[in-house]
């Protein structure tokens, strides 16, 4: 391990969620327990009224407008545009930096709400279906048709790990940084509701129809969100180039694979162990400084048994305040990391404590008691975001105070 | 680059035959039309006959090229793994949609779907060689492969890891093939012997497989050094591909006249052929330039084929399938391997002998 290795600063934050199109509606509305979990609205499937969503509540014409991108562009665009707008404004970036300003997006479906409907038209004649609405299905179209929107070609790469993409997304970057190959990244993820995605999880029979209640004994399922999360993330130099305040450090992260099964974690939850002990040496810690840990926890019963159960072999009865947002979301795989990592970030900056809206009883193989009501600890140094996706991906990143 | 980073060994599936021991590597195999397909192997004698049924196409030729890049290794598990596709999985994602949308959103199963996710190859070979190190694919258009090889470079780079097991994979299937076919990509009745001889619109479709076993430590059975790593995006075309390739050559403190072998992805399509008259301009000597396109076709992690080939020259100090360019490479040999995928990005890496 590089023991010397430079700090990354994270200087800049940009998200849409369920709970709003900008950080402030986002701050706000977890600030004040406002669950973004709804009927669905904008998506068109036969499951509406089913499944409860924590679907964004603007539509692609109001995206494009505030976006700047076109409406006719996928959703999925349209959202990494919104939030890696807002965290490159708030980072102070613009394009005369001189700077070596890279993007790293994930995404872990691309531009299939486009592709959903070219594939009806397709499927009745292959030589029908409008082309333009299937040049977006490559995960890293998105990524180059918001990176042309921001002026940013010094480097653009595009991570695609399930539910865990945007964590690596974010340390890929950091990691570019710290190699010297890059002074600046915009770095995190974007999802949008697909018919895709709501069909699949529903044939694994993990969605909760109602909002779901995560870590809790009687939890039923997840529910599926939409949105993006980048954080900026800058060298030293590049800081004080910028002259931005830093909000924290991101010091700690690790990627390890569970190596059980494609899609289910291991019942001893060895990749998240290992995904979040490998953050903390990494991040030179001791486990009993992390104040907050932001839980991957979806409400399916593996993962969160499996997490809880990884939790508690690592911290003992030491465990540190705790809670799953995706209460809050929903599940937007691709975009989680990014979204959990602006909510960590304000959790380190202003010491912002979320609840896990809707928890009632712990689980009984593995008894997590998380916060169920919304606190400010200005005590808290340092924050754990955990990301563990199909495919055993499990990723740990640890954001700490400057 | 900070480190020498040392090519152990390869493992690649092509439309060639390049898997195994016993690879004819100097027969050219002939295609015609405007698609080439990998030529697969006999998988069972490569993996366990029960996962071989549960895995897609894709999945079993990235796995497969994997397990026989580790075998080549001499080593029983890499520490890290790293996949780039473009496309991902699109047999899985293909089915999955078509039987949503017949089916109009019911009575669906889930095996395509949890296979259609980018990471389905990565994870298979994490689950095959129970590997719970580091776990990683790119997904970035003509350079996800490019962008894995740099998160594998970082890797040994920072010293956390020893060795890192890194490809490219792509599949074509008989839907994306229509669909590119509609954007004008493909001719019609090409010949892939013919493909760069006779340039005009469109060129052949190709897919496969590559992993290489990368360590920052010299061994006795390297393959190849690989010097550099270079990219550039270029949405609007406007790089001018020789002034950049020099750049970057003269920070390494070397130039075009240091190289024995150019390999380029000259494509023989007339138009995304233009990108390399520049360099091949400054190179002025066509004796030091080969190409791969008509051996592997056009798909955006096609650089791995390039990248064998050039790994493969270097070892044997000769060219696998010659085409009639520098059929010898001396002894301090250098190989530059320039590439412009589909998506218009360029990729640049320099090697050279062990």
């Amino acid at each position: 391990m590089s023991k010397h290795r430079p700090d990354i600063y994270v200087a800049g934050l940009g998200v849409i969620s369920a709970l709003g199109i900008d950080l402030k509606a986002n701050r706000h509305a977890l600030q004040s327990g406002e669950s973004g979990i709804h009927d669905i609205t904008h998506l068109h499937t036969i499951h509406k009224g089913v499944f409860s969503v924590g679907e964004v509540k603007s539509s692609n014409a109001e995206l494009g407008i505030v976006s700047g991108i076109s409406s006719t562009a996928s959703r999925t665009a349209l959202l990494s545009c919104m939030a890696a707008k807002e965290a490159y404004t708030d980072a102070g970036l613009h394009s005369e930096t001189g700077l070596k300003i890279g993007f790293v997006s994930a995404n872990s479906t691309g531009g299939m709400d486009k592709s959903e409907d070219f594939y009806a038209e397709f499927l009745t004649d292959h030589q029908k279906g409008r082309l333009r609405n299937v040049v977006s299905h490559e995960c890293g179209y998105i990524t180059e048709q918001v990176a042309g929107h921001l002026g940013i070609h010094h480097y653009i790469s595009t991570i695609s790990t399930a539910c865990s993409s945007s964590a690596n997304a974010i340390f890929h970057a950091a990691r570019m940084i710290s190699a010297g190959y890059l002074d600046v990244a915009i770095a995190g993820g974007a999802e949008a509701l697909t018919k895709f995605t709501l069909n699949g999880f529903n044939t694994l029979m993990i969605l909760d129809p109602n909002p779901c209640k995560p870590l809790d004994e009687n939890r039923r399922g997840l529910n599926l969100g939409e949105g993006a999360g980048y954080v900026v993330l800058v060298s030293e130099k590049a800081l004080s180039k910028l002259g931005t305040k830093a909000y924290c450090l991101l010091t700690g992260w690790h990627n390890v694979n569970d190596a059980y099964h494609q899609t289910a974690s291991s019942p001893d939850g060895s990749g998240s162990y290992m995904a979040m002990q490998g953050a903390i040496a990494k991040s030179g810690i001791r486990k009993e400084e992390i104040g907050y840990i932001n839980l991957h926890g979806t409400s399916t019963l593996n993962n969160d048994l499996s997490e809880g159960t990884a939790l508690i072999r690592l911290f003992g009865d030491a465990l540190p305040k705790l809670s799953s947002t995706k209460a809050y979301t929903g599940h937007t795989l691709g975009a989680s990391g990014g979204i959990e990592a602006v909510y960590s970030v304000i959790s380190v900056a202003d010491g912002f404590v979320y609840p896990n809206l809707r928890f009632e009883t712990p689980m009984k193989d593995a008894p997590l008691h998380p916060e169920t009501s919304f606190s400010i600890d200005h005590n808290i140094r340092h924050v754990m975001s955990n990301s563990f996706g199909f495919g055993g991906n499990c990723s740990s990143l640890i954001f700490s105070a400057c | 680059m900070k480190k020498k980073i040392y090519i152990r060994s390869t493992g690649i599936i092509s439309p060639q035959d390049t898997f195994g021991e016993a690879a004819g590597i100097d027969i050219h195999t002939i295609y015609n039309g405007s698609r080439m397909n990998a030529i697969e192997p006999d998988y069972k004698q490569i993996m366990d006959p029960k996962s071989i049924r549960r895995m897609s196409r894709i999945i079993r030729m990235g796995t497969a090229a994997a397990l026989e890049c580790m075998a080549h290794s001499g080593l029983t598990e890499p520490d890290a793994i790293i996949t780039g596709t473009a496309y991902g999985c699109i047999e899985d994602t293909v089915i999955f949609l078509n039987k949503m949308i017949e089916n109009k959103e019911e009575l669906l199963t889930p095996t395509a779907f949890i296979q259609s996710t980018h990471n389905s190859v990565g994870a298979q070979i994490a689950l095959t060689l129970k590997c719970h190190g580091y776990n990683n694919t790119f997904v970035h258009r003509d350079l996800s492969f490019e962008q894995a090889l740099m998160d594998a470079i970082l890797l040994l780079e920072e010293g956390d890891v020893k060795n890192v097991l890194v490809g490219g994979v792509d599949e074509t299937t008989d839907t994306s093939h229509t669909i590119l076919n509609r954007f004008g990509l493909y001719r019609k009745n090409a010949n892939n012997i013919n493909l760069l001889h006779s340039p005009g619109k469109g060129t052949m479709a190709g897919e496969g497989a590559g992993f290489f076993l990368l360590t920052a430590e010299r061994s006795l059975q390297d393959v190849a050094v690989l010097d550099n790593l270079s990219m550039q995006f270029d949405p609007e075309g406007k790089l001018n591909v020789a002034d950049w390739i020099n750049e970057v050559l003269s920070e390494h403190q070397t130039s075009l006249d240091d190289f024995d072998l150019l390999v380029l992805g000259n494509n023989g399509d007339l138009k995304s052929d233009r990108k390399y008259d520049s360099l091949q301009k400054a190179m002025g000597d066509n004796s030091r330039i080969t190409y791969f396109k008509h051996l592997c076709g056009e798909y955006p992690t096609a650089s791995t084929f390039g990248l064998w080939l050039a790994a493969t020259a270097l070892k044997n100090r000769k060219l696998p399938f010659s085409t009639g360019a520098a059929h010898k490479l001396n002894t301090s040999g250098k190989v530059l391997l320039y590439n412009s995928g589909m998506s218009g990005n360029h990729s640049l890496m320099l090697l050279s002998a062990c």
